[in-house]
């Protein structure tokens, strides 16, 4: 059976990290900046998994699980920060969350 | 295998403490002073089990064991441990008094500091990707939630969030950068096989050019760096000034630290002169590039700084911009890439943790009243409070590079190693900026002593904690700035 060339995995997680940087720069809205960020991880996986099946070395795939834990503990801070947000404000755009400016 | 353990201890120890000081803030109701003094003798015993590990560098980490040799033992890891557990118990003192003075004492913020602390620790002994990953997350993590810990008021909700968000996006590109060094070498996380594998010059280079630029995207948004800085004054200003006086210091430092692991492992200088080919030819070419791209970014980190510092009105907001400014300084010691240069980080983020925690410890105590700090409420300050006036214009004068101050020794070891490895422009850069930065530290000594103000401020500050960390961090400043060689001798041979 013909092995997936590593190219193919390479590219399709550059496309996804780039539809995940643009998400984050474009909304407006923080919990879809929040999901444009969890896209860029998991593009980051695919390329620890591609890797790691071509070189046959197991720690990019112990990284993997890392990443993913991570992301967790970090979804969890995220969504209580947007959470007392909006016990403030009543929003979670993150336009209209500009006092601190020079 | 105990060894192992005893060795790695600092970073054991202070995930285990963490966690334990969660149940013992669980259980121990409304008594906080019980979390606040297990916090202290945590740091403590931390600080103690670092300085007692820290001369047993050079043994040669064991296979298998405790760690798997991902952990760094002693040697330099242990004085940034040292460093990290200082600015915790100035920061965990000082912030009783403020959050007291703030109506808002609540003792989960003595668990945060901990936690901060084994973040920070573990990122100083990683030997590995991964470890460095997770350490820089511990990290990051804890300090979302101390930038909102005012959970109530907006303006640290909003820090919160744009921390958050933008701490969040850098991570993508850190790990990105790691999965690409990581297919560049071959398959290898851990730091020392990277740096034998960049000798030989057999790896990827396509890869490892993108890769190693998204790990300097990812750390340099964590130091603070232009052009990615634009986080840190909105957070610095929004979060807790106690908040803010430990990122900014402790947390520099701990990216530094990190840059350093990078750094060291990827830009090699040594190459085996019966070895050249093209391979290694390629190889110089990528760091030299490598240390461009850094000098560039420290240039512009300090000009951007310190430019953007002069017209603040805001102190807090001030003193932010003055760390990003502080943060392209202490990326010379990376250009410079020599042991020189690392040990003037050392020494710098040293000098430089007692100086801005204490500056804003001072920013604290005047915060007190209905959150005013502004540049005009300092005026006068020198006839209501001398003392206080006095201690922030040496802070100020430290800050500015002043001898006899400890900043003073610290950036001249910075320049000379730049110097030193041919970067004289950055120098002159560093120094052009330092001239800029010298008319707001002294432009706020001006407004404590050469000011009156209409309404002169009455109030008396009482001795608290507070008290107790500008003491040690003014004691500290001036032991730092006349008599530096101790700790800079004391930090060369360590590496």
């Amino acid at each position: 059976m013909q092995a997936i060339p590593i190219e193919y995995y390479l590219v399709l997680s550059g496309i996804i990290f780039s539809i995940g940087t643009i998400g984050v720069i474009t909304r407006r809205n923080a919990i879809i900046i929040f999901m444009s960020i969890e896209l860029m991880l998991n593009s980051v996986n695919l390329t620890f998994v591609g890797f790691a099946a071509n070189f046959g070395d197991s720690s990019g795939q112990v990284f993997v699980f890392f990443v993913m834990s991570v992301a967790a503990a970090e979804a969890a801070i995220g969504l209580a920060i947007v959470i007392a947000l909006f016990r403030i404000k009543q929003t979670v755009n993150v336009d209209e969350i500009n006092i601190l400016k020079w | 295998m105990w060894n192992d353990l005893l060795m790695g201890s600092p970073v054991y120890l202070s995930a285990a403490l963490a966690i334990i000081i969660i149940l013992v803030d669980a259980f121990s109701g409304k008594n906080k002073s019980l979390t606040f003094y297990f916090a202290l003798i945590s740091l403590i015993a931390v600080g103690i089990l670092s300085a007692y590990t820290m001369n047993m560098h050079g043994q040669p980490v064991p296979e298998g064991g405790f760690s798997n040799g991902m952990i760094a033992y002693g040697g330099i890891s242990a004085v940034f441990d040292i460093l990290f557990v200082i600015a915790g118990i100035l920061t965990l003192f000082a912030s009783q008094s403020y959050m007291r003075a703030q109506n808002v004492e609540r003792k989960e913020f003595y668990s945060l500091i901990l936690f901060a602390v084994c973040g920070m620790s573990t990122i100083a002994h990683a030997n590995n990707m991964l470890i460095l990953f997770v350490g820089i997350e511990i990290m990051s993590i804890t300090f979302y939630i101390m930038a909102g810990f005012f959970r109530e008021r907006f303006t640290s909700v909003e820090a919160a969030l744009k921390y958050f968000l933008l701490g969040a996006f850098a991570t993508g590109f850190l790990i990105y950068g790691m999965a690409l060094i990581y297919g560049a070498t071959g398959g290898l996380l851990d730091f020392e096989a990277i740096g034998a594998k960049m000798l030989t010059g057999n790896v990827d280079f396509l890869y490892l050019r993108i890769g190693f630029a998204l790990l300097i995207v990812g750390l340099s948004f964590k130091v603070a760096a232009f052009p990615f800085h634009q986080w840190a004054p909105d957070v610095y200003q929004g979060a807790p000034t106690m908040a803010t006086g430990f990122m900014s210091t402790a947390g520099k430092a701990a990216a530094l630290a990190a840059l350093i692991l990078v750094t060291k492992a990827m830009l090699p200088s040594n190459f085996d002169p019966a070895l050249i080919s093209d391979k290694i030819i390629e190889m110089t070419d990528f760091t030299t590039d490598a240390k461009w791209l850094i000098a560039i970014i420290s240039a512009l980190t300090m000009l951007v700084g310190n430019i953007s510092a002069v017209v603040q009105k805001n102190v807090k907001r001030m003193l932010a911009y003055s760390s990003v400014a502080h943060a392209g300084y202490l990326l010379m010691g990376i250009v410079s890439n020599s042991i020189n240069g690392w040990s003037g980080i050392v020494f710098y983020s040293m000098a430089y943790m007692f100086m801005q925690i204490g500056a804003f410890v001072v920013v604290g105590i005047i915060e007190k009243n209905d959150g005013r700090m502004d540049l005009k409420d300092y005026t006068g300050l020198s006839k209501t409070n001398p003392m206080l006036a006095a201690i922030m214009g040496i802070f100020m004068f430290s800050l500015a590079g002043i001898p006899p101050f400890g900043g003073f020794p610290g950036k001249y070891m910075l320049f000379i190693a730049a110097i030193e490895s041919g970067f004289t422009w950055l120098t002159i850069v560093a120094v052009i900026s330092t001239i800029i930065s010298i008319y707001f530290y002294i432009g706020l000594i001006v407004y404590m002593y050469f000011k009156d103000s209409e309404t002169p401020m009455t109030e008396k500050f009482g001795f608290s904690k507070a008290t107790l960390t500008l003491v040690i961090s003014t004691i500290f400043v001036i032991l730092l700035g006349i008599f530096p060689t101790y700790l800079i001798d004391l930090v060369k041979g360590l590496f």
